[in-house]
C-alpha cells in the first residue's frame, strides 16, 4: 500500500526505518513537520525540541559519538547557527550514523534569504544527499546512515521547500534494528585539540576521495540513457522539473549524492551525449565543479540563480518558450500576512506605534509582522536573537554619536531561549542603553505551535519544568522586570513608561498566551460596532486587525474573524465598540 | 506531461483549501492515479494569500505548476482568482466563489478592493461562479463552504468516474459527514 506523504513526513518515516535512536531539532519552516511526526515513533526513539539549532546539532552529534544513530533538522538559516559543531564533526567523524537535515527555502516563502546550503557540505567537507520526492526522502535516509558510518562523517541531507512540503506516494519499509555501536573512550578521535586536529585533516581528505569513488557506483546516483543528443545532469526537485521540460530521448544523470560529485560518472555521462545541460536551482554548485573538470556544459548562463524554479520558468529560460497566459484588465491588490485577530502581540506594537523617537530592533517570529502597516512598529529584523544584540549595537552608536533615541529590543519567548539570552547578557553587562522586551505568548508561533523551554511541555508530550523568563532576567541582573498583559493597553503603556524612566536596569515581559494554543481554554467572544456612536474616524484601523474594516464610512467588525480581544474597543475615542455579552 | 491534469486551489489562510485538496487527492489515489500536491506553510498562513496545487496522471514529475499550466482554478475568494489567473491555461476552467474578503491593506483604506473580478475572469475563461458561502449557510454551517466548491469542481472537470461521496465520507470527521455530503451535492448542482 502506498501512502501520500510530504517530504518531511517521509524523512521522519525514513529515520524510523533506519533505526535512528536520538533526534533533536529546533523548528523552522520548511523543516518543522519532520519532528512533529517523530513522537508517533517514541517507543523506538527519543525526540526533542532543543533551544536552538546549535544545541540540537550538538545533542544529536553527542548521541552519534556515544554510538546511536542520530538526527537533527533545521531550516537553512538554522545551519548558520549550527555551523560550528558541523565543521568539527567533519574532522572528528562519527560512531553511530549522524544525519543533519537542512531544509532550504528558494523563493523565501518563509525566510529572510535564499542561501544555498549545498555549499555547506563542500565547505565542511562532508557528504551531501539530496532527495527529489517523498519516496526518496524516506529511502535515502537509510543510505545516509550507511554512508555516515562507512565513511566516518556527518551527512548533510538537503531538501527544499518543494521537496519538504510537496506530497507524493511512498511505499513503506520495515524498521531495521541497528544495535548501538559500543562507546569506547578515544581522545585522539573525539577531541579536536589542535594537535589531534592536525592529524585528522588528511583523514578527512582521504574519506572524501573514497566517497567520491563510491559515488560513481552508488545507487543514489542513476543514469537514464536516451538517444545521445541531449544529456542533463540534475538533482533534487530540479530533476522533476527537467523531466517535464526536456524532450523525449533526453538522457539524465540524476544525482542523489551530490558532495563529493562523482566525477568519473559525470565524465562518462558527458562523453555519451552531444549537448550537456546542468539543471540546478539557486547557485551553480554542480556546474562550477563540472566546468572546473574541463567538461563543457550549459547551465547558469540560461537558468537564473534567483528564486525557485518550476517547469514553466525552466522551459522559458532554456528554450525561450513563453507560457500562454491571458492578461486580465483587473489586478489583485496585495494580501500580506498579518497578526491574527486577538494576537497578543498587537497590543504591544500598537503601544509602540504611537511613540516618537523610538527605535525598535525586531526579531524572527510572528511578531515580525509588527513591522507591517499600519503598525509599522519595527526598525530592523535580521536573524534569531538580533533583536537584543543588534539593538544594543544601535544604542551604542546613538550614544557615541550623541543622538537622542530610545532603543527597544524585541524577541519572542522561544527566541529568548534560542539566542536572546546572550543578547540580554550583552545589554546588562556592557551597559547598553536599550530596553529588552520579551513578547511571551508561551509557544513557538510562526512555525505552527511547537513547545519551547518556557511552555512547560516536551515534544513527546511530557510535562516539563517551564523556565520563567523573569527568573532568567533577574539572575542576569535586571532589577526592574515589568510584566504586563499586552491586551490591556493602559497596563502596557504604563510598563513601557516605567521601563523608560527606570533608574535601574529594566526589562519588559508582555505576557499573554497565543490564542491558537490548543491545550488552553481561551475566552473567545466578539466585539460589535454601535453605528450610531461610530464617527468613522478610523482610529480602530490603526491596530491592524484583519477583522476590522470600514463599510459605508463606519467601522464594521467581521463576526467570523473577531475573537473579542477588545484592543480596538480600547482605542475607540467614542466608545462605539463593545464586546458582546453572551 | 501531456496526460496529466492539474488543479490550483487558491484562497485566504483558514478557508479550508487544504481539506478540499485532501478529498481530491484521496479520490485520485483510489482511482489509481499518480498524484503530487504542493502547498506552502509558514508565514503566508497568517491571513495571507494561499495556494495548493494538485497534479495527477499516469506518471507525474513536478509537484508544482507554472504559469499557463493549470486545467482548473478553484478560487475560495474572488480576488484570489484574479491573482492566480495567469496560472490557468487559456482553455482552463475557473470555479469562483462569489465572496469578497478584503485584505488588511484594503480594510485599512490603503487601497481599494478591485471592481469586476468575476467579470474579468468570465471574459477570459470558462467560469462557474457561485456563492458557496450562502449555499453552505443554507445547509447549516458556513464551514462546509469548501466542500460546496469541491462539488462544483467535480462537475466542472467532469470527474464523475470516482465515487466522491464515499471519499468525502472517509475523509471528513464523522460528525460532519452528513453536512459535507449535502454540501458536495449542492455544489455539484450549482454549476452546469
Amino acid at each position: 500500500m502506498k501512502h501520500l506523504l510530504s517530504g518531511n513526513e517521509a524523512i521522519a518515516r525514513g529515520a524510523y526505518e533506519a533505526g535512528v535512536k536520538v533526534c533533536s531539532a529546533y523548528p523552522g519552516t520548511p523543516s518543522t513537520e519532520i519532528f512533529e511526526q517523530l513522537p508517533q515513533y517514541k517507543d523506538a526513539l527519543y525526540c526533542e525540541w532543543a533551544p536552538n539549532e546549535k544545541v540540537a546539532t550538538e545533542v544529536a552529534y553527542g548521541a552519534a559519538i556515544a554510538g546511536a544513530r542520530s538526527l537533527c533538522a533545521m531550516k537553512h538559516v538554522g545551519l548558520n547557527v549550527a555551523a560550528d559543531p558541523v565543521f568539527t564533526a567533519s574532522y572528528n567523524g562519527v560512531n553511530g550514523g549522524f544525519v543533519i537535515v537542512t531544509a532550504d527555502d528558494p523563493s523565501m516563502h518563509s525566510s529572510q534569504n535564499e542561501q544555498d546550503n549545498r555549499r555547506y557540505a563542500r565547505f565542511a567537507k562532508i557528504a551531501l544527499i539530496e532527495p527529489s520526492d517523498s519516496q526518496e526522502c524516506k529511502d535515502f535516509m537509510r543510505t545516509a546512515y550507511e554512508i555516515s558510518e562507512r565513511f566516518d562523517m556527518p551527512v548533510l541531507f538537503r531538501t527544499t521547500t518543494r521537496v519538504s512540503h510537496s506530497k507524493s506516494l511512498v511505499e513503506f519499509g520495515e524498521r531495521v534494528d541497528v544495535p548501538p555501536r559500543p562507546y569506547v573512550k578515544n581522545v585522539t578521535k573525539n577531541d579536536c585539540a589542535p594537535g589531534y586536529a592536525y592529524q585528522k585533516h588528511p583523514k578527512v581528505e582521504k574519506m572524501l576521495k573514497a566517497l567520491e569513488e563510491y559515488g560513481n557506483t552508488c545507487p543514489l546516483n542513476r543514469v537514464e540513457l536516451g538517444d545521445g543528443e541531449i544529456g542533463v545532469i540534475t538533482a533534487s526537485i530540479a530533476y522533476q522539473y527537467a523531466k517535464d521540460v526536456f524532450p523525449e530521448g533526453t538522457s539524465f544523470l540524476k544525482l542523489g549524492l551530490t558532495n563529493p560529485l562523482p566525477m568519473d560518472l559525470i565524465r562518462d555521462f558527458a562523453s555519451k551525449v552531444k549537448t550537456l545541460y546542468v539543471v540546478e536551482e539557486l547557485e551553480s554548485f554542480m556546474e562550477e565543479q563540472i566546468r572546473a573538470a574541463g567538461i563543457p556544459c550549459i547551465g547558469k548562463e540560461k537558468i537564473s540563480n534567483l528564486y525557485e524554479l518550476n517547469p514553466q520558468r525552466l522551459r522559458q529560460m532554456l528554450f525561450g518558450i513563453e507560457p500562454e497566459i491571458r492578461e486580465l484588465q483587473v489586478k489583485a491588490v496585495s494580501r500580506p500576512p498579518a497578526l491574527c485577530p486577538g494576537c497578543p502581540h498587537r497590543g504591544f506594537f500598537y503601544t509602540m506605534s504611537k511613540r516618537k523617537d523610538v527605535v525598535i530592533a525586531g526579531d524572527i517570529g510572528c511578531y515580525t509582522l509588527g513591522g507591517t502597516a499600519p503598525l509599522n512598529a519595527l526598525d530592523t529584523c535580521i536573524c534569531m536573537g538580533a533583536g537584543f544584540s543588534a539593538g544594543a549595537g544601535m544604542a551604542k552608536a546613538f550614544e557615541v554619536t550623541g543622538q537622542k533615541k530610545k532603543v527597544f529590543g524585541v524577541v519572542g519567548d522561544s527566541t529568548f531561549f534560542h539566542s536572546g539570552m546572550t543578547g540580554a547578557v550583552e545589554i546588562i553587562y556592557n551597559k547598553a542603553n536599550i530596553i529588552p522586551v520579551v513578547l511571551d505568548n508561551h509557544i513557538t508561533g510562526m512555525t505552527g505551535h511547537q513547545d519551547n523551554p518556557g511552555s512547560g511541555y516536551s515534544l513527546e508530550g511530557e510535562v516539563a519544568n517551564a523556565i520563567a523568563i523573569e527568573d532568567v532576567l533577574r539572575a542576569f541582573g535586571y532589577q526592574k522586570i515589568l510584566i504586563a498583559d499586552p491586551q490591556d493597553l493602559s497596563a502596557m503603556e504604563k510598563a513601557v513608561d516605567e521601563a523608560e524612566n527606570s533608574e535601574v536596569p529594566a526589562a519588559i515581559i508582555a505576557r499573554r498566551p497565543c490564542l491558537l494554543i490548543k491545550r488552553l481554554k481561551h475566552d473567545i467572544g466578539s466585539c460589535e460596532v454601535d453605528p450610531d456612536r461610530c464617527i468613522g474616524c478610523r482610529s480602530c484601523l490603526r491596530v491592524g486587525c484583519p477583522a476590522i474594516m470600514i463599510c459605508g464610512g463606519k467601522a464594521r467588525i467581521d463576526a467570523n474573524q473577531c475573537v473579542g480581544c477588545t484592543v480596538c474597543a480600547q482605542v475607540c475615542p467614542k466608545k462605539a465598540i463593545a464586546r458582546k455579552e453572551s | 506531461m501531456k496526460d496529466t491534469k492539474s488543479a490550483l486551489l487558491v484562497g485566504v489562510g483558514g478557508q479550508g483549501a487544504i481539506l478540499t485538496a485532501k478529498v481530491l487527492v484521496n479520490g485520485l489515489m483510489q482511482a489509481g492515479y499518480d498524484v503530487k500536491m504542493s502547498e506552502v506553510h509558514g508565514m503566508s498562513q497568517r491571513g495571507g494569500s494561499v495556494s495548493t496545487q494538485v497534479h495527477w496522471g499516469e506518471k507525474v514529475y513536478s509537484p508544482v505548476i507554472g504559469k499557463g499550466a493549470a486545467d482548473i482554478i478553484v478560487a475560495f475568494e474572488k480576488m484570489e482568482a484574479v491573482r492566480y489567473a495567469d496560472f490557468l491555461k487559456p482553455d482552463g476552467i475557473a470555479v469562483i466563489n462569489d465572496y469578497e474578503l478584503p485584505s488588511l491593506t484594503i480594510a485599512a483604506g490603503l487601497c481599494e478592493y478591485p471592481e469586476g473580478c468575476v467579470e474579468a475572469m468570465q471574459e477570459n475563461f470558462t467560469c462557474h461562479v457561485l456563492n458557496a458561502g450562502a449555499i453552505a449557510e443554507s445547509l447549516g454551517s458556513a464551514k462546509c463552504m469548501n466542500i460546496v466548491l469541491f462539488g462544483s469542481m467535480v462537475r466542472a472537470l467532469q470527474m464523475d468516474g470516482i465515487d466522491w461521496e464515499s471519499v468525502i465520507a472517509e475523509t471528513v470527521p464523522p460528525k460532519f459527514r452528513e453536512l459535507n455530503l449535502r454540501a458536495y451535492r449542492a455544489g455539484y448542482e450549482a454549476v452546469s
